[in-house]
C-alpha cells in the first residue's frame, strides 16, 4: 500500500479539522486489526497520556475492527496527550452484534485531540453506541468525525452517537462531523452534538458551599466527561481513565 | 457577629443596596421583609459573594473578618451558609459526593481533619432524618428531579451537614406547602438556634415567621433597612401591609 506515502490534507473529510503538519514522517499504514469471533466481547481501554513528561510529537492510533455475529466490542478512550493525538477507528458489524465507544480528549495549548470513526453496519439487528466527550482550554482544539454507515440489507440497524464539547477558556475549540449514510429504510439512527461552557451558576453555588474554584471545575468536568464511561463496566478502569483526563486539567489549567 | 455598615451594591451599573446598615447578634433570628424590589436577595448574594454583584462602598464585618474581601468559598469556611432561594441543579454530580467534598475542603481551610465515607454517611443520614428527606434523595443527583419542597428541605440537609454559625435564607419558604413549611422551619430552629449562631431569614411571609419565631424583623426598602423592631412587626405587616408600616416616622 502507499498509504503511507501520501499525506492528506485539511480537503480530506476526515483529516478536515486535524494538525496535518504533525503528520510528516508518520507511519499512516499502521492499522491494528482487531477481530472478535462471533458471540465473543472484547473490551479494549486505550489512554493517550504523557510519556516520560512528554505531551508533544504526533501519536496516531488506527483500529479497524471487524465484529462477528452477535459479538460485541467495547472501546473505551482517553487522549491527554500529544500535539496532535488522534484515534481512528473502522469498525464493520455483522449480525447482531454491537460496538460501544466512550471517548474523551482533553488538551490545551495548541493542541488537537480527535476520535475519527467509521462504523459498517454491513448486516442486520447490529447495534452501535458512541458516546464522545471533549473538554479544551487554550488554544486546544477537539474533534470527533463520527461516520456512520447502514447498508440497504442492514434493516433493525440502532445506532447512536452523542458527542458535547466543554470550552473552559475562550480560543478553545471543539468541532462535531456527525455523518449518517443509510440506505437500509427499516433503522434508528440518532445523533447529536452540543457545546458549551461551565455552569457559571452551578459554580457560584458550588462556593457558596465551601468548594474553591479549582474542586468546583473539578467536580463540574468529571461528571461532563464521566458520561463517555457510563457503559464502561469496570471500576477500576473507570477511575483510572477519570483520572488521566482529570489529571491534565489539574496540571496544566 | 455580622455587622453591616452603609453598604452600597450594584448590578450592571445601577444601584440595589443604597446605604444598608444592619446588625445581627450571635443567637438572633434577624427577619427581613420587604417588597419585591426592594434588594432582598441582592443582600444575600452580595454577602455571599456572587460574581456580577459589584459591591461600590460599606464595610461588612462577620466575626471581626472583613467579610468582604474574602473569596465565596472562604466565606463558607468561615461559617456562612447562603440558602438560594432557588437552589441549583448539578447533573453527574451526587448529593452526597458535593456535600462531603464541600465539608471536607471547609473542613480543611478551617485546619481540622476531613471526614471519612463512613463518618460523612453517618452525619448525612442524621441530618437528612430531622427533614424528613430520604437518603436515597442524598445519592442522587444535586436537585435534579427535585420538586421545589425537596429542594428547599436538601438546602436545609445541607445546612445540618456543613453546620455554619450563620445562616442567610433567601425566601426558603417559597415554594413550599403547609406541612414542608412545618418542617423546614422546624429544621431551621433545630440546626441554627443556639447561643453562637445566628440566622438572616429573608421573607415575604408571616407563616414561616409563625415556626421559626425571630427575635428582630428589620424592613428592607429601595436598598436599605428602613425600620427594625421585634416580632411583632412582622405580625403588623402582615395586617397593615408595607405603605402603613413605613409611612410611620421610624
Amino acid at each position: 500500500m502507499s498509504e503511507a506515502a501520501i499525506l492528506p490534507t485539511r480537503r480530506d473529510e476526515a483529516w478536515r479539522y486535524s494538525d496535518t503538519d504533525a503528520l510528516a514522517g508518520v507511519d499512516l499504514g499502521n492499522w491494528r486489526a482487531v477481530d472478535v469471533a462471533p458471540g465473543e466481547t472484547v473490551r479494549e481501554t486505550l489512554v493517550i497520556e504523557d510519556e516520560n513528561g512528554n505531551a508533544d510529537g504526533t501519536r496516531l492510533t488506527r483500529l479497524r475492527v471487524s465484529i462477528g455475529k452477535g459479538a460485541r466490542y467495547e472501546l473505551f478512550g482517553v487522549i491527554a496527550s500529544a500535539h496532535l493525538g488522534r484515534v481512528e477507528v473502522e469498525v464493520t458489524l455483522a449480525e447482531g452484534a454491537h460496538f460501544e465507544m466512550g471517548g474523551i480528549t482533553v488538551g490545551g495549548r495548541d493542541t488537537v485531540r480527535e476520535f475519527v470513526t467509521r462504523v459498517v453496519h454491513a448486516q442486520p439487528h447490529a447495534t452501535s453506541n458512541q458516546v464522545v466527550r471533549s473538554v479544551h482550554w487554550g488554544q486546544g482544539t477537539g474533534n470527533f468525525l463520527g461516520n456512520i454507515e447502514v447498508v440497504r440489507h442492514a434493516q433493525k440497524t440502532d445506532a447512536a452517537q452523542s458527542f458535547k464539547g466543554l470550552l473552559l477558556e475562550k480560543g478553545a475549540s471543539v468541532n462535531a462531523v456527525p455523518q449518517l449514510e443509510i440506505f437500509a429504510d427499516d433503522v434508528k439512527c440518532a445523533h447529536g452534538a452540543s457545546v458549551g461552557q461551565m455552569d457559571e451558576n452551578a459554580r457560584f453555588y458550588m462556593a457558596a458551599r465551601g468548594l474553591s474554584p479549582e474542586l468546583s471545575r473539578r467536580l463540574l468536568v468529571q461528571a461532563f466527561i464521566g458520561d463517555a464511561l457510563v457503559a464502561l463496566d469496570d471500576e477500576g478502569e473507570h477511575e483510572r481513565l477519570l483520572q488521566v483526563a482529570l489529571d491534565k486539567l489539574d496540571k496544566h489549567l | 457577629m455580622l455587622k453591616i455598615e452603609n453598604l452600597t451594591a450594584e448590578i450592571d451599573g445601577k444601584t440595589i443596596l443604597n446605604g444598608l446598615s444592619l446588625k445581627v447578634a450571635a443567637g438572633e433570628v434577624h427577619a427581613i421583609m420587604g417588597p419585591n424590589g426592594a434588594g432582598k436577595s441582592t443582600l444575600s448574594y452580595v454577602l455571599g459573594g456572587r460574581p456580577g454583584y459589584e459591591v461600590t462602598g460599606g464595610s461588612v464585618t462577620f466575626r471581626g473578618q472583613d467579610l468582604l474581601g474574602l473569596e465565596p468559598h472562604e466565606r463558607a469556611a468561615a461559617g456562612l451558609f447562603l440558602g438560594f432561594q432557588y437552589p441549583v441543579e448539578i447533573p453527574g454530580v451526587s448529593n452526597v459526593q458535593f456535600l462531603r467534598e464541600a465539608l471536607n475542603a471547609q473542613r480543611k481551610a478551617r485546619g481540622e481533619e476531613a471526614l471519612s465515607g463512613g463518618e460523612f454517611l453517618r452525619l448525612a443520614k442524621d441530618k437528612a432524618g430531622l427533614l424528613g428527606l430520604d437518603m436515597d434523595m442524598l445519592k442522587r443527583n444535586v436537585n435534579v428531579g427535585f420538586s421545589g419542597g425537596e429542594k428547599k428541605r436538601a438546602e436545609m440537609v445541607q445546612m445540618g451537614i456543613l453546620d455554619p454559625a450563620f445562616a442567610v435564607l433567601d425566601e426558603t419558604d417559597s415554594g413550599l406547602d403547609i406541612d414542608a413549611l412545618r418542617v423546614v422551619g422546624e429544621g431551621i430552629n433545630a440546626i441554627m438556634r443556639a447561643p453562637d449562631k445566628a440566622v438572616l431569614l429573608i421573607t415575604h411571609y408571616q407563616r414561616l415567621l409563625d415556626v421559626v419565631k425571630p427575635d428582630r424583623v428589620s424592613i428592607l426598602s429601595k436598598g436599605r433597612i428602613v425600620k427594625t423592631g421585634g416580632p411583632e412587626l412582622a405580625l403588623r405587616l402582615e395586617n397593615e401591609g408595607y405603605d402603613a408600616v413605613m409611612a410611620e416616622p421610624a
